[in-house]
């Protein structure tokens, strides 16, 4: 059995308290929307606060809607509920595909959009109870002074595990933080760090209240795809998310993104793929050699190490396994 | 400075159909309150971190994970567990759960471990889909994980379960080598 440490709960009903609570720095405090990352967390001693903030009565976080294209989703709103939206599997499918690969039913009922992304990054070596850690002995996340992944290695590697992440970083998404000081709206990418320790620009003050999606091109399309042992409950070994705009008339690629997780710190968009696609039509063999170019380079551009399970090289020969799924299936050729 | 740790918060919800108020530590969790404060010992406590489903019990309805549940936050909330699942049942209709009757009848157990998780996330998707396809009774258990049976008769059991409910036959189980008697 887990036991949490003693902490106080705090559940305010409107965002100015909630933002007033995470003002006070008398108690260290974390903020709690589902849940289903936190409570594992305060479990596994990984965190150890004095007060919980839960954000579960706390008003106007939890729509989904759409404005000429665009969509705006409240950082409360369930994996289940965007996963099940119609709004979402219309303008941004990876987005709806990503929502659904996470865990299972049960914490996707409860899981929250805000909290997916901003979890932490994951280890084999951190992810684990306070016993097991202290028996191997503690690393640099978290009370030690080495690293297990990279032996001499300074700089936690841990990796980027959320899945809906890569798919908002396809889709351009922005994200809105509040505190009492002010509103900061950035983009998605710029919310990350490459730092296994501190992997978002996020103040212990703040609150993440709004992603932005903005409105997709004609002819958007977009996939995710996901390499894990189960089908159901485990977290990325590695993700693979694609957005593909094709021109209705000619059915040609006219640009592509294609963004990795579950590899560093920070969610990773392969880089000068431009070329090896824009302007093949999306039916036909070209298409489909294309997508493999653009597979094996995205393999040249990774590098996993061993900080989630599954072997590096493994999960490095699968870089282009996926990207070619995700292409073709985004093209509708698979 | 050493502060006093706050009292206990004392907060009412929906209990198997009856309204309870109890106290409970803030950072205790929904299962703890269930098994060690309401003596409801029929949520299982498996991995106790979100792994195995173990824990399932219906939050206004829909499965969760009571063990990443904090008890506090059920306040105001309908919580159904295994032993009010059944109970809502026999009260209403003289007879225990469908899920319930099915998975016996089907012999979807072995040690039994995952049955109350299994059961709640069964009877809350034939709630929300009558006539589910194998795939979909599939997702729906995805996060109940079984040790003992393969999966196998818990799928023909949920199957099983909607056919009886629908006034249709079972369909034929899929791992039965033996003539079967009729439906009683
Ligand atoms: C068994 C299991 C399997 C899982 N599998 C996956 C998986 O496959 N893929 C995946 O991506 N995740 C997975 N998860 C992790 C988690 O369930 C999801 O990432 C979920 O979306 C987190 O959301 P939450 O609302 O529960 O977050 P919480 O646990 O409430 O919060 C997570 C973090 O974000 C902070 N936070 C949350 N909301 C806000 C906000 N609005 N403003 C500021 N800070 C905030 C919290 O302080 C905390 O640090 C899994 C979890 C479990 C238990
Ligand atoms: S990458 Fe190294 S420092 Fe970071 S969590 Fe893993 S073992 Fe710890
Ligand atoms: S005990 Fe809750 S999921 Fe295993
Ligand atoms: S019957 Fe033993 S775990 Fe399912």
């Amino acid at each position: 059995m887990l036991r949490m440490p003693r902490f106080e709960v705090s559940c305010p009903e409107s965002l100015p308290e909630a933002l007033a609570l995470l003002a006070e720095s008398e108690l260290d405090t974390r903020v709690m929307a589902g849940g289903t990352d936190l409570l594992v967390a305060l479990k596994n001693r990984l965190e150890v606060p004095q007060r919980v903030v839960s954000l579960a009565r706390v008003g106007g976080l939890d729509h989904v809607t759409e404005q000429e294209g665009s969509l705006a989703i409240g950082a409360r709103v369930t994996l289940a509920q965007l996963g099940a939206s119609d709004l979402v599997r219309r303008l941004a499918p990876a987005l709806g595909e990503a929502a659904r690969s996470v865990a299972s039913p049960q914490v996707r009922q409860v899981a929250t959009i805000g909290g997916n992304a901003l979890l932490s990054t994951r280890c084999r070596y951190y992810n684990q109870s306070h016993f097991w850690r202290k028996a191997l002995g503690f690393c640099l996340k978290k009370d030690g002074t080495l690293c297990h992944v990279v032996e001499g290695g300074k700089k936690c590697v841990a990796a980027a595990s959320g899945d809906t992440a890569p798919a908002l970083l396809t889709l351009g998404a922005r994200v809105t933080l509040e505190s009492q000081h002010g509103v900061r709206a950035l983009p998605l990418l710029d919310l990350y760090r490459n730092d296994g320790i501190a992997n978002t620009v996020l103040r212990p003050d703040e609150l993440l209240t709004e992603l932005v999606v903005p409105a997709q091109r004609p002819g958007h399309r977009g996939a995710y795809e996901k390499l894990r042992v189960r089908e159901a409950i485990d977290y990325p070994l590695l993700g693979v998310a694609v957005r593909l705009d094709v021109d209705p008339d000619s059915a040609v690629v006219t640009d592509v993104d294609v963004v990795l997780t579950a590899l560093q710190a920070k969610p990773r968009r392969v880089a000068r793929i431009d070329s090896l696609i824009v302007g093949v039509p999306i039916h036909g063999e070209a298409f489909e050699a294309a997508a493999a170019q653009l597979g094996l380079r995205a393999r040249d551009q990774c590098h996993p190490v061993a900080n989630v399970p599954g072997d590096p090289e493994y999960r490095r020969k699968l870089v282009p396994v996926l990207v070619r799924r995700a292409l073709l299936r985004a093209a509708g050729a698979a | 400075m050493t502060s006093r740790p706050a009292p206990d918060p004392v907060f009412a919800f929906e209990l198997n159909g009856e309204t309870v108020t109890v106290s409970a530590p803030a950072h205790h969790t929904l299962l703890e309150l269930l098994r060690y404060r309401q003596g409801l010992t029929g949520t299982k406590q498996g991995c106790d971190k979100g792994d195995c489903g173990a824990c399932t019990v219906l939050l206004d309805g829909s499965p969760v994970l009571s063990c990443l549940t904090l008890a506090v936050t059920v306040a105001g909330r309908a919580v159904t567990t295994i032993e009010g699942l059944g109970a809502e049942h026999r009260r209403a209709e003289g007879r225990p759960h469908p899920v319930q009757e099915a998975f016996d009848r089907s012999g979807a157990l072995q040690c039994g471990f995952c049955q109350p998780g299994m059961l709640l996330s069964s009877a809350a998707l034939l709630r929300k889909n009558p006539s589910p396809t194998a795939d979909e009774v599939r997702a729906a258990l995805s996060g109940n994980l079984c040790r003992c049976t393969g999966y196998a008769q818990i799928i023909e059991a949920v199957l099983r379960a909607a056919a009886v409910e629908r006034g249709e036959d079972p369909p034929a189980p899929a791992w039965s080598i033996e003539p079967r008697d009729e439906e009683p």
